[in-house]
């Protein structure tokens, strides 16, 4: 593998644990440990865990902390709380995407901002440049100082608690608490994640995480823990309708294109950015909406290829995200199509190797658990 | 990782049994370990005439898509049902069960011409180039 690629404190964990390595967008990072669906399966049932410290993390700290975030970010984050966590698009002007993210409330005005690894210096770049016209308020840039692991799954609770001194049975999912003894290592947990799961997201010191990630692994007691990859980390936050920046949110397609209405705060009572262009949407139509997909005739949609009519004759859009989804065992998809063809049981061809191959609009998200903890 | 002696071999990793004048196509154990979990295996028609080094059929798997190439000229007299209904069969059985169809060669000297068992096993421990 070239040496010129970026890899996480736990590089040496993936080799220890049998990854397969692969480039991701710059990073060494593991595709597999024993096969994708194996992996996903896994997670579904039982647990998996993840190194996720590629992820990147921004601390906005002060009292104009607040005020920067709601000028910034979509969400109300005046809903917050120490050891609330809360989703947020962060957009330009044009009511596209900059990047989206998790906002930890650590106290009234101490903010985590977690973001993605192909965003980070952007995203440092925008924030901190924002952040000249707020008083009191600082960012630092701690993406290269922290560890993430996930731990998802229905055992999740089950394995975690076994290590960390912390009631987690009374933390609540979008929940989390600093300073949780895991096994020695002081860390934040937090109930999020990115697969459709039950599960933790715990961060810690760089260089503490290959311990981590040890100490929980070896916290599994007949759990069916596995340790997971970016393969299976894809089918399971699709099937569970996530997005993903770069695919289903980018410049051009904002929140509101991407079926996230429900995190745009236009009733936070103040201008943000974007707020103009994204009421705009709202009251004049979407330029474009993302739909499931469930092909009809058999084929795997990918990002990027070309959706058209049902006739086959007008293109639509384009596949954002498509794959094989291993607990439906279907070839599934979302992609951007107009709004009037929408609606679900509309019929529409996805074009393949070029066979325009039928395949029709259904619900998302492909997958939800039952008894979602709240 | 252990590949039959009575097949030969491509350099993009596929494999012939020749039986008479049938040649049972499909990819090596290599190949569909790089490629990971198998999903999807687009096969020829039959009766399709094609052409040594042409692509005959698709391959798919969770995160990739890979072509592959025809070993031998001739034309397509079976596929592989099961392949199509379980494409995971290419994973579990590549040289056997996971066959993917078979050509009526129009020339058998071209099987002669591919790699035999030592050599393609030099090739894959090498890294086996680019699938």
């Amino acid at each position: 593998m070239a040496e010129e690629l970026k890899k996480t404190p736990l590089y040496e964990t993936y080799l220890k644990y049998g990854g397969r390595i692969i480039d991701f967008s710059g990073w060494a990072l593991p595709v597999q440990f024993s096969s994708i669906k194996e992996e996903h399966h896994a997670c579904r049932n039982a647990a998996a865990l993840w190194d996720v410290s590629d992820m990147g993390e921004l601390l906005v700290e002060g009292p104009g902390a607040l005020d920067l975030l709601q000028f910034l970010l979509v969400n109300d984050n005046a809903k917050g709380y120490p050891g609330r966590v809360i989703y947020n698009p962060m957009c330009y002007p044009s009511g596209g995407v900059v990047d989206d993210m998790m906002v930890v409330c650590l106290k009234d005005g101490k903010y985590l901002l977690v973001i993605n690894a192909g965003n980070i210096d952007k995203d440092f770049e925008w924030v901190s440049t924002a952040a000249r016209y707020f008083q009191g308020v600082t960012v630092k840039n701690l993406s290269k100082d922290v560890a993430e692991v996930a731990l998802q799954g229905p055992n999740s609770e089950r394995i975690m608690q076994r290590v960390a001194k912390y009631p987690l049975n009374e933390m609540k999912y979008y929940h989390g608490a600093e300073h949780v003894d895991v096994a020695g290592i002081d860390t934040l947990i937090t109930r999020t994640g990115y697969t459709g799961e039950d599960g933790f997201e715990v961060y810690c010191k760089a260089s503490e995480g290959p311990a981590l990630f040890d100490a929980i692994m070896d916290a599994d007691d007949g759990d069916g823990l596995v340790p997971a990859g970016l393969g299976c980390r894809d089918t399971l936050r699709f099937e569970a309708s996530m997005p993903l920046y770069g695919q289903e949110l980018d410049q051009n397609h904002g929140p509101l294109e991407a079926g996230l209405g429900r995190f745009v705060a236009f009733g936070k009572g103040m201008y943000f950015v974007g707020s103009k262009a994204l009421m705009e949407q709202r009251e004049k139509g979407l330029p474009a909406k993302l739909v499931g997909l469930d092909m009809i005739e058999k084929g795997v949609p990918r990002t990027g290829y070309k959706v058209f009519d049902g006739a086959g004759s007008k293109e639509l859009g384009y596949v954002t995200t498509g794959t094989y989804a291993p607990t439906q065992g279907r070839y599934l998809a979302m992609a951007f199509v107009p709004v009037d063809q929408s609606p679900i049981g509309t019929k529409v061809r996805v074009e393949i190797r070029g066979k325009k191959l039928l395949a029709e609009v259904v619900k998302m998200p492909f997958y939800k658990r039952e008894g979602k903890k709240k | 990782m252990t590949y039959p002696a009575n097949l030969k071999y491509t350099k993009t990793h596929e494999y012939v049994r020749v039986e008479g004048k049938k040649a049972y196509v499909g990819i090596t154990n290599y190949a569909q370990d790089q490629l990971g979990d198998i999903v999807f295996v687009e096969v020829p028609e039959i009766g399709r005439v094609v052409k040594a080094g042409e692509v005959f059929s698709t391959v798919e798997s969770v995160k990739a898509v890979s072509d592959c190439y025809a070993p031998v000229s001739g034309k397509i007299a079976l596929v592989n049902k099961k392949v199509t209904d379980s494409p995971e069969v290419l994973n579990k059985d590549p040289h056997g069960e996971g066959w993917i169809c078979a050509i009526e060669m129009s020339d058998p000297s071209e099987a002669g011409k591919l790699m035999d068992v030592a050599a393609y096993e030099k090739h894959a421990a090498e890294g086996g180039g680019h699938h």
